[in-house]
């Protein structure tokens, strides 16, 4: 077992930098092995260029962001059907 | 209790510090003032982001220790000696400071006092933190939801809010408080230093067929091994919420 992650809900501030609403109760599909997370529960990895988190089920990466000055690249393609509570009144 | 969901992109504020102080030899309180907090909700953080001089930056995630109350804001900070960040808050910010902070962030690891099932907290370390915005919370509201702790730190001396842990267990609200040393254990300790295994979790926690929700922090070795024995004694996986601080106990 390696202790080398930490969790997805660290993500969230970089995410809410992006999204409007909170990403970390959202509730994707892993694309590898269709198992249902909340992006709080991925596995994040911090020590690369940027945030990977992976799917605690399989390992594959679920999403990617990176940050430049200015700028964010996101890649979510291993996670699909994401659902997010929005907030009362929308 | 915080204000509605708060829309738009977060954005970094500075805050003031108002006071800090200690919790052990190694980890502090830092008090924060931050005009115009929308509010958070218990076991919710914040990123802290520190810049040098010549324009580095970085930045580290810190649970909120304290219950929602107006403009002010607690994190606890626990001092890793090679950190990068840690050092400067636990040792170098004072009172006037600014400190720019983004937050509250998170909508998973979060409990919200009208839940009425009991609740199972399981601390490693400065774990603690987020579990004791829960009691604080909890006990601020009034809320009748009964809470159990278990709190495994390394001796007496390294456990975080020991005076009022002591007091709020016994002030008859509902809440019960069981440590687990790891290294040093005080006189006439009925259990030798050891981590937290399933006998003490049998012991300690609720039961599955009370069917608590539990929360779990700590270091990310220590919350598989919680997270699995739970699930070993019965516990729904999908009622275990978990929050992984990395290898070293802390965020660096």
């Amino acid at each position: 077992m390696t202790e080398d992650h930490i969790d997805g809900n660290a993500a969230g501030g970089a995410l809410r930098d992006i999204f409007t609403v909170d990403l970390t109760a959202a509730v994707g599909r892993c694309s590898s092995c269709s198992q249902s997370l909340a992006l709080a529960e991925a596995r994040l990895y911090t020590q690369a260029p940027g945030l990977v988190a992976r799917c605690p089920g399989c390992e594959e990466v679920v999403f990617r962001l990176v940050r430049g000055p200015g700028r964010a690249w996101l890649d979510m393609r291993g996670v699909t059907c994401v659902q997010f509570e929005l907030p009362t009144g929308s | 209790m915080a204000r509605a969901t708060v829309l738009g992109r977060l954005t970094w504020r500075v805050a003031t510090v108002a006071a800090v102080r200690d919790e052990t030899q190694n980890a502090r309180t830092i008090v924060l003032d931050l005009p115009d907090w929308p509010g958070h909700l218990a076991g919710q953080h914040v990123d802290v982001r520190l810049t040098a001089p010549d324009g580095y930056s970085t930045e580290r995630s810190y649970s909120i220790a304290s219950a929602p109350e107006g403009n002010r804001l607690e994190l606890t900070v626990d001092l890793l000696p090679d950190g990068e960040v840690s050092p400067y808050l636990a040792r170098v910010l004072s009172a006037g400071d600014p400190l720019e902070i983004r937050g509250p962030i998170g909508g998973w690891f979060v409990w919200r006092p009208e839940r009425p099932e009991p609740v199972q907290l399981i601390a490693g370390g400065s774990g603690v933190v987020p579990l004791m915005a829960m009691i604080r919370t909890r006990e601020a509201g009034g809320a009748r939801a009964p809470f159990r702790l278990l709190y495994s730190t390394r001796g007496p001396e390294a456990a975080f809010y020991r005076d009022e842990l002591r007091r709020s267990s016994e002030n008859g609200s509902g809440l019960s408080v069981t440590y687990a040393y790891t290294r040093e254990v005080p006189q006439d300790w009925e259990r030798p230093p050891g981590r937290v295994d399933a006998g003490l979790l049998a012991q300690a926690a609720w039961a599955p067929e009370r069917e608590p929700i539990s929360f779990v922090c700590g270091p990310t070795g220590f919350v598989e091994n919680v997270a699995d024995l739970l699930v070993s004694a019965g516990h729904d996986p999908a009622r275990i919420r978990t929050e992984r601080f990395g290898p070293s106990g802390g965020q660096p």
